[in-house]
């Protein structure tokens, strides 16, 4: 099984749509509890590498070992319509043990008066934190963000990066974020890869401490490190 | 005019063609403050009366038409004559034997033909064999109008209650069936997804996932397929009735008797109404979290 300084390990890794390689001889690992971010522009193999990840999606050639106990949350929360907040939470699980569990994840991200709430009587931002409720009950070893806070507003946004953080702080699971916004990157991760044309073709440590401000020196030298390997100017 | 202009608008210089239009909105502001609205139960009433004028006048129009002699109560009984016949029918005995009946074919029918075309619709969504198995031949078999069965049925299964109730199982399948497969295929694949990576295994994605969101679907094929259920009730009820609604009406066809055909025909237009009045309190009851949408 996994070897235990790593959380995930991809050796090799191709993955071929209708003849186009979109990975091709990939590879990556991961440590246990890292926070790993992933950047790229739209069509460099972002969303493919985390459908390995998750599982939904296999590879066409090489190794991918990954944790057993795995959540993804989505760019969508992704929540039954017809199933409360609760039931939600520990989909296709029932009775009082289940619940109770449920509502221990809620309280964690704020929604513990929205136990019983209908998924449609939610604020985006409400429903994505019911999405990351639902990934914690998993207690996961790792735990995939496919652009969770893309369609956020941008006051909701900072408040889910600090819940984020802290959540990741308390359970440590390893973490790949998947992003456009390279500020959010920072903000939040140990380690940001850029995909271009299925590899990685930046692999850079973020080894400034907790909590990070956007206006430091770190920051932004980083910002614009990041931003020109995507392909962005910034003087 | 005169003072609007000393009102400052003057020291912009705006040509005179923007000043013309002072006394309209056009270009300025409307008013959507709220209204002062009357009293709720007021305002109720009177959308009852408003919605009661049009028929009242009807009724009354019919009735002095038919008391004065300007049509023949032969042809179209005045109102009063078909409460009459009511009385008449219920005094009898008669409604009260013939709507248990009529009620029971209808009921059991629906009961035998929108469980089959569940069963299908679910079968055919949710496996791939099920789809590839049935779903070619129940499209080409709903294109057929079951009225069109019904000289075939009699010639299958007789001129009993196997024929009437054979009618109103085929009208009911198909409703139910198209739109329980449709439900069950509408439902988004992301959420399927996600069940997938919490572990959910198929079985506890149909139950947990799929069917509770397809249920307004399927509810929708419930409603149609009831009230098919009354219109191959009615066709089947003409079927040597000897029981029944369908049996009133023959016998007062045989005599002559319009007043009771239309109090007929008007038992099977409320039985319409409290199918559609039952369909939606049970919508209203199974679907607790759909948001309500009012139109006023």
């Amino acid at each position: 099984m996994l070897s235990h300084d790593h959380a995930v390990e991809l050796h090799g890794v191709s993955r071929v749509f209708a003849g186009r390689a979109v990975l091709d001889g990939f590879a990556l690992t991961i440590r246990p509890a890292e926070f790993v971010a992933i950047l790229g522009a739209s069509g460099t193999g972002k969303t493919t590498l985390l459908r390995l990840l998750s599982g939904l999606d296999r590879a066409d050639g090489g190794t991918v070992r990954v944790p057993r106990r795995r959540s993804v949350v989505f760019q969508e929360p992704r929540l039954v319509p017809a199933k409360r907040v609760w039931q939600n939470v520990v989909l296709g699980r029932r009775g009082a043990a289940a619940r109770a569990r449920a509502e221990a994840a809620l309280t964690e991200v704020g929604l513990a008066d929205q136990v019983n709430a209908w998924p449609k009587t939610l604020s985006g931002g409400e429903a994505q934190r019911v999405a990351l409720a639902r990934a914690l009950v998993q207690q996961p070893d790792l735990l995939l963000l496919d652009e969770p806070f893309a369609a956020l507003d941008a006051l909701t946004r900072i408040r889910m990066h600090e819940l984020v953080g802290q959540l990741w702080q308390r359970y440590r699971p390893a973490v790949v974020l998947v992003t456009h916004d390279v500020d959010e990157a920072i903000l939040l991760a140990d380690r940001v890869l850029v995909l271009s044309s299925g590899r990685i073709s930046l692999d850079l440590s973020v080894d400034f401490p907790q909590p990070r401000i956007r206006s430091g020196r770190d920051f932004s030298d980083l910002r614009i490190r990041l931003l020109s390997e995507l392909g962005v100017a910034v003087h | 005019m005169a003072d609007d202009l000393n009102h400052g608008i003057i020291k912009f210089n705006i040509p005179p063609a923007r000043q013309a239009p002072a006394r309209g909105s056009e270009g300025g502001l409307i008013d959507l403050s709220p209204h002062l609205v009357p009293a709720p139960g007021r305002s109720r009433l009177n959308g009852w009366l408003l919605r009661a004028a049009a028929p009242a006048v009807i009724l009354l129009a019919w009735q002095l038409a038919s008391s004065f002699g300007f049509v023949a109560t032969e042809v179209l009984p005045s109102p009063a004559d078909i409460v009459a016949a009511f009385a008449e029918l219920i005094r009898l005995g008669d409604l009260q034997a013939a709507l248990p009946v009529s009620l029971g074919r209808a009921v059991a029918g629906l009961a035998i033909g929108g469980t089959t075309g569940l069963a299908l619709g679910l079968f055919a969504g949710l496996w791939r064999i099920g789809e590839g198995l049935f779903d070619a031949p129940l499209q080409m078999l709903r294109t057929i109008p079951f009225i069109a069965l019904v000289p075939l049925f009699i010639t299958w299964f007789g001129i009993d209650e196997l024929a009437k109730l054979m009618v109103i199982i085929a009208a009911t399948i198909f409703p139910m069936y198209l739109n329980t497969y449709a439900g069950v295929r509408g439902v988004d694949p992301k959420l399927i997804e996600a069940a997938s990576i919490f572990g959910l295994s198929h079985r506890q994605t149909a139950w947990h996932v799929i069917l509770p969101t397809a249920l307004p679907s399927i509810l929708v094929g419930l409603r149609y397929a009831s009230g098919a259920a009354l219109l191959a009730l009615v066709v089947a009820e003409q079927i040597n009735a000897r029981s029944g609604i369908g049996y009133i009406l023959n016998n007062a066809n045989m005599n002559q008797r319009s007043d009771i055909i239309i109090a007929g025909i008007l038992v099977y237009a409320a039985l319409g109404i409290a199918i559609d009045l039952l369909m939606r309190l049970l919508e209203h009851l199974a679907l607790p979290w759909r948001p309500k949408l009012a139109l006023a």
